[in-house]
């Protein structure tokens, strides 16, 4: 049996960036299954905590622990940024690159990637280069890219920010089938609706720390703070 | 007006009918330049990279270096290079003055910083872009710089062009330690120079055509390498 590297632990963890403080201290666990949506405003430090988590921010203080020692989690971890990254390559190779990298054989890399590039709907934009695909494009491209490995575990900034309405209906169904697929994720969202729509628990950040964290009956059904209740309620929070 | 004409004809049929003169002239020119651009680009290339992905302490200042020494002016090169190599510098012996070798190590000098800055900033664009997504696969240092390189081979290459076209076009560095001496160091640019100053403008517009040419052909390559960087093809 391989060993989960969840649940994940953070303790006390501060990440400052010249002398501001942008998180913390924040302690959060992660459980081994489920859908968190990390909420928020603008500024709150949704981005700050999900790179934190995923060991791309320097902390200042405190700790992230994961089951396992934390070499053998990075090939288990996926980011998706809230700007999709592509490399300047075609579609087939931007989805095979991280597969290739970790010793995958260049041919089964690329049936994968064809295999996926289907799935999203890019299945005869193999050959094009990524950078010029429409944004929903792109962004289905760097989740099929995080999704490929099979990831224990996502993280997605924001990833529908930029998107209309009929990709976003595509991410949240593959995001759907990933989870049931035994994915952990965690996602940052502005979107209200699609939080309802997702989320089995949710954390709600404000000015860089976690002010209400439940699972998401509760959330909704009956928020604990004034300023998750008038989020919810459609107000302007800052 | 008439005199200007006829140089130009009289050009035009040196170019068409490949006259001696000017066919070795212009090999030998293609022969120091592109000498000079395969060792500039081969010390320029994987430095340029270097920089763009290595913190180092003095890294701003080592950029502010390159920056500095690409405005060299290319007379005062040659004559750094010249007193090194007359008999009585410290490379004396070597005997390379007046020299193909000579015009390369001065060619050298002039478009390296050129080609090594291109590269910088190119492989820094592409790591700025790359950075988060390659430090979230945790990629190793030396699968990030050839990924970068990889993916930044166009620019790369077009550092080089640059390099080659100012190299092909420079005549101030070249005259000095070359000596511009017929059917040793002779090139295009100095030849044009001592033609025109001996009033033959014949010779000296058909070499002009031929400076043109290759210049022209520098621009048109790069463009076609951004076309396929767009279209993907390679
Ligand atoms: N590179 C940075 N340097 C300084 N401050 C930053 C930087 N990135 C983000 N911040 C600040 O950190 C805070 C949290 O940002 P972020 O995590 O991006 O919030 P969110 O994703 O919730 O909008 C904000 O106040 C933002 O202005
Ligand atoms: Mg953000």
């Amino acid at each position: 049996m391989v060993t989960s590297i969840l649940p994940l632990k953070m303790s006390g963890a501060v990440v400052k960036r010249r002398g501001k403080t942008l998180l913390g201290p924040v302690d959060l666990t992660v459980s081994q299954t489920g859908f968190t949506i990390v909420m928020g405003p603008n500024g709150a430090g949704k981005t700050t905590l999900l790179r934190a988590l995923h060991g791309l921010e320097r902390l200042s203080g405190g700790q992230v622990q994961w089951q396992i020692p934390l070499r053998d989690t990075l090939q288990r971890q996926a980011f998706v940024f809230q700007t999709p990254i592509m490399m300047r390559r075609s579609v087939r190779d931007n989805l095979a690159y991280p597969l290739i990298l970790h010793g995958t054989p260049k041919a089964a890399a690329y049936a994968l990637a064809a295999d996926w590039a289907g799935r999203i709907g890019l299945g005869r934009a193999l050959d094009q280069q990524a950078p010029q695909l429409s944004g929903g494009e792109k962004q289905k491209l760097a989740l099929a890219r995080a999704l490929m490995r099979s990831p224990d575990i996502l993280f997605l900034d924001e990833p529908c920010a930029n998107l209309d309405g009929r990709a976003i209906r595509e991410i949240e169904a593959i995001l759907k089938s990933a989870q049931a697929g035994g994915t952990r994720i965690l996602m940052a969202t502005h979107d209200i609706g699609q939080a309802r729509r997702l989320a089995s628990d949710v954390v709600f950040l404000m000015h860089g720390k976690i002010i209400e964290m439940a699972a998401a009956d509760a959330f909704f059904g009956a928020p604990k703070t004034p300023q998750a209740a008038a989020l919810l309620n459609g107000d302007i929070v800052e | 007006m008439g005199e200007i004409w006829e140089g130009l004809m009289a050009g035009l049929w040196l170019v068409v009918t490949l006259d001696p003169d000017l066919v070795e002239i212009t090999l030998r020119s293609l022969q120091v330049t592109l000498t000079a651009v395969v060792i500039g680009s081969a010390i320029a290339l994987p430095f340029g990279a270097w920089l763009a992905i290595r913190r180092f302490r003095h890294r701003r200042a080592t950029i502010a270096l390159l920056n500095a020494l690409m405005g060299l002016p290319p007379v005062v090169v040659g004559l750094i290079v010249y007193l090194l190599l007359s008999r009585s510098g410290p490379f004396g012996v070597l005997g390379l003055l007046f020299t193909p070798t000579a015009m390369i190590i001065a060619q050298v000098i002039i478009i390296t910083p050129l080609i090594a800055s291109i590269a910088h900033q190119s492989i820094r664009d592409i790591w700025s872009e790359y950075h988060d997504l390659l430090i979230s696969l945790s990629t190793t240092k030396r699968q990030r710089i050839a990924t970068l390189i990889w993916d930044g081979r166009r620019a790369l290459m077009t550092a080089s062009l640059a390099g080659f076209g100012r190299a092909i076009g420079e005549v101030g560095a070249i005259m000095i330690v070359g000596g511009n001496i017929d059917h040793a160091t002779r090139v295009l640019t100095t030849a044009i120079a001592l033609e025109t100053g001996k009033g033959d403008f014949a010779l000296a517009l058909g070499l002009g055509f031929v400076l043109i040419g290759l210049a022209i052909a520098v621009n048109v390559a790069t463009h076609m390498i951004g076309r396929t960087e767009s279209d993907g093809k390679w």
